[in-house]
């Protein structure tokens, strides 16, 4: 089937929220492309358990398309609309199965050597885009902080060396209450500026405390969700004829139900969790790596005003096989690996954060925990320099966000 | 960001890039240049070119040898080549690139899983084939173009692979060559798995399989014919071997292990080593690939260690060291930098190569665009062998 064929009913399994959104906008689907279309409904189906700055963003890519004449939409998706796609695919179940159908386009694409014409389109439509629909103004400038190298006592090697460049690095941090100032620093901005989803604390362990205001996700919180998720993949992978693809593709269908939980306290989160383990390669053993997939994940999705993600040591590395079986009740850690792993998670919690509206007057704070080394990117402190001041995290924090 | 989540095995469909591909590939092959030079001081090749070393090193085609390894799953410059790297490849800058030619500007512009990018290597043509599929390849591969056209035994041409999935890269199933015409392939972990079983050593550190799918653990199989090979090729013992494996830290470290005994017992005049640890990136643990990184840069030292020693190979052995791809650049919004090989970005397609020993010119940094299908047709100018079918280019610099 190929857009121009689709009607209300071909949008029947959708959740309600999506089913309306697709319905109210059939003649603009109709006229996209197939190489485009199921991208979008791949978001579209999701509407229901999307978060707001999600469903803001498809409402207004939806409402500026329907904005554009037959010609210049014909002119936008022109590039889409020249990839040669097989008759197997366009006949697939795309709009029940967008997410599936993609994976096969994808996999088109890179055989048939198009993905360059396709990055290069999706590159064009998406400065189209951007320049068409410009963000809202921030309520305030957005905020990231990472505390890393919980349980390691020394660096290795130096830290930060890729965020050096961008701000100023402080060498003599009084870290005394330095996590409580900064988890009462968060919890006053997300009580100032209360909104859904704005405002996050990301913990890699235990968090160290539970603030209501606040939206959080910590890796030793979802063990029970994590654990019927291996054992799930333990079963799976005994199956005759299991691949890594087809692997894949059943985590991809799995819904919170399917693990155990019927009924949500939260729908949006609990979806976004699962989807943590289900799309996150390592995130399922790994607890730095987890911390750095949330941390990219809520970013891109929910956009928050408001991070704070806390690295906490990753088991050691062992075979794939026990790693997945779980059954060791002994789990030795590897402290100086991960605040490696964390060094590095926080080079892209800022480089994510700066993909973002904003990112000019947005601030940025690492803190080696409980240590005297820390970082500011804030466009009130100057660049590439090093401080020797002796500044505790409450006053790097007022420093960060200052202006 | 829609187009950045789109994955399955190693494909993924892009977000942006900012610069043209092909202007982004060059960017980087210079940069990789000046890096080494200001590193090394070695020069550059461009002035050099027309003085064939083969002209002046009368290699004796019938007893060349070449050895092949793929550096380990991809790494980028900014854990490598680059100043702040360089620190992870100390046997690499200070030994082997002193001695070698290098070619700052690989690129691969076929599918980015690792099987499929080996067997387009071994092919010299962009394969399709399915990455996680244990098929052969579509075109003949070296192996084969080798051994049909020097009429040389099984025995002369080795491929020693990482997983499960490799177990067909030694031949094809091209009409006119064929499995009668390919490599023998050694599965380190398979000899392992045979030689180990009923045993009480845990060996499982060993085991890894496959990276790419990190989810996905399979089971590894050894029997019979993996412990014939043991004792009949490798001429060890089920005893040595394990307790010289209980001495190893990683998988790659077992197929170094086998690869050396293959050159000492066997002396193929074309082996080929895949290397793999560097691909624990897809864990995501920066630390395990940096961990990795060192340890494939002291691996392949070793190896050129070892070439130079074993009277089959010392004098005239070509050693060429590449990686199948690169991986996905910090700057690319659709992929999440180090860890996979999903964007079809410049970083995750442009590598490198270096070239060591018998005719190769020491201490020169090539910038001049190559492909990975390159590779094949060139090993057969070193050689005598005619790659008909490769796709490839011939190159230049090392004919």
């Amino acid at each position: 089937m190929l857009p121009n064929a689709i009607t209300p009913a071909s949008f029947t399994a959708y959740p309600p929220l999506a089913h309306k959104v697709a319905v109210d906008h059939l003649v603009l689907l109709q006229r996209l492309p197939i190489a485009f279309l199921p991208s979008l409904l791949r978001e579209l189906i999701e509407y229901d358990y999307s978060f707001p700055a999600e469903r803001l963003s498809i409402d207004s890519e939806l409402a500026y398309l329907k904005s554009l004449t037959p010609s210049q939409l014909d002119n936008l998706f022109r590039s889409f609309a020249q990839l040669g796609l097989p008759t197997s695919l366009t006949a697939s179940d795309w709009v029940n199965h967008p997410a599936q159908f993609v994976e096969q386009e994808s996999a088109h694409l890179w055989s048939t050597r198009q993905l360059d014409a396709f990055r290069l389109a999706a590159t064009q439509y998406g400065q189209t885009l951007s320049a068409a629909t410009p963000a809202a103004p921030l309520p305030l400038p957005r905020l990231g902080i990472a505390v890393i190298g919980q349980g390691a006592t020394t660096a290795a090697e130096p830290l930060f060396l890729n965020l050096r460049q961008h701000g100023t690095f402080f060498t003599k941090i009084d870290p005394e209450n330095g996590l409580e100032f900064i988890l009462s620093a968060v919890a006053s901005r997300a009580a100032a500026h209360a909104a859904p989803y704005a405002h996050w604390y990301i913990d890699g362990g235990q968090p160290a405390r539970s603030t209501a205001s606040l939206t959080s996700v910590a890796y030793q919180e979802l063990e029970p969700l994590r654990s019927r998720l291996l054992r799930f993949m333990d079963a799976q992978i005994a199956h005759p004829g299991m691949g890594p693809e087809e692997l894949r593709t059943r985590l991809a269908l799995l819904s919170p139900s399917d693990l155990g939980i019927h009924k949500p306290a939260d729908p949006v989160l609990e979806r976004f969790q699962l989807r943590l383990f289900t799309e996150g390669s390592g995130t399922q053993i790994f607890a730095t790596t987890f911390a750095q997939w949330a941390t990219r994940e809520a970013l891109r999705r929910a956009q928050p005003l408001t991070l704070l993600v806390r690295y906490a040591p990753r088991q050691r590395q062992r075979p794939m096989n026990e790693l997945l079986s779980a059954t060791d009740a002994h789990v030795e850690l590897d402290p100086a690996g991960s605040l490696v792993d964390a060094d590095m998670g926080a080079w892209y919690h800022w480089l994510n954060q700066q993909r973002l509206p904003g990112a000019d007057r947005s601030a940025f704070v690492v803190w080696f925990e409980a240590q005297r080394q820390a970082l500011v990117v804030a466009p009130s402190l100057p660049r590439g320099v090093e401080s020797d001041s002796a500044i505790n995290l409450k006053t790097l924090l007022a420093l960060a966000t200052d202006g | 960001m829609r187009f950045g989540l789109s994955s399955k095995g190693d494909k993924q469909l892009p977000w942006h890039a900012s610069l043209s591909a092909e202007a982004a590939a060059r960017r980087l092959g210079v940069t990789r240049r000046d890096f080494l030079r200001d590193a090394t001081g070695i020069a550059a090749g461009s002035a050099l070119m027309g003085a064939s070393p083969f002209v002046y090193a009368a290699s004796n085609v019938k007893k060349r040898k070449v050895v092949v390894v793929t550096f380990g799953g991809g790494a980028r410059d900014q854990e490598t080549f680059a100043p702040q790297g360089q620190v992870n490849i100390p046997h690499m800058m200070k030994e082997l690139i002193p001695q070698s030619s290098f070619f700052t500007h690989v690129t691969n512009q076929g599918i980015l899983g690792h099987y499929v990018a080996t067997a387009s290597l071994a092919t010299g043509v962009y394969e399709t084939l399915n990455n996680f599929s244990a098929v052969p390849p579509d075109h003949p591969t070296i192996f084969e173009y080798f051994r049909k056209d020097l009429a040389r035994p099984a025995s002369d041409a080795w491929v020693v692979a990482p997983s499960n999935g490799f177990n067909h890269i030694g031949g094809s199933e091209t009409r006119g060559f064929g499995p009668g015409f390919g490599a023998r392939v050694v599965l380190p972990k398979h000899l392992l798995s045979a030689a180990s079983a009923g045993g009480k050593t845990d060996f499982n550190h060993l085991l890894h399989d496959n990276y790419e799918t990190p989810l996905y653990a399979p089971q590894l199989a050894g029997g019979d014919f993996e412990l014939e090979q043991l004792e009949r090729v490798l001429k060890l013992s089920v005893d040595d071997f394990t307790a010289h494996a209980s001495t190893l830290s990683s998988p790659d470290e077992l197929s170094l292990y086998i690869a050396r005994r293959l050159m000492h017992e066997q002396s193929p005049s074309l082996l080929w080593i895949t290397m793999h640890d560097i691909d624990v990136a897809h864990s995501g643990a920066f630390s395990l690939y940096i961990d990795a990184i060192r340890r494939t840069d002291r691996l392949c030292a070793e190896l050129w260690s070892t070439i130079q020693k074993e009277p089959e190979y010392a004098g005239n052995t070509t050693l060429l060291i590449l990686p199948d791809f690169g991986r996905d650049s910090d700057e690319d919004s659709g992929g999440n930098g180090f860890q996979h090989h999903r964007t079809g970005d410049p970083a995750s397609r442009t590598t490198w190569m270096m070239a060591l020993g018998a005719g190769v010119r020491q201490g020169v940094i090539y910038d001049s665009p190559l492909q990975s299908i390159d590779v094949v047709p060139s090993i057969g100018a070193m050689m005598g062998f005619n790659a008909a079918q490769s796709q490839g280019s011939l190159i230049k610099e090392l004919l």
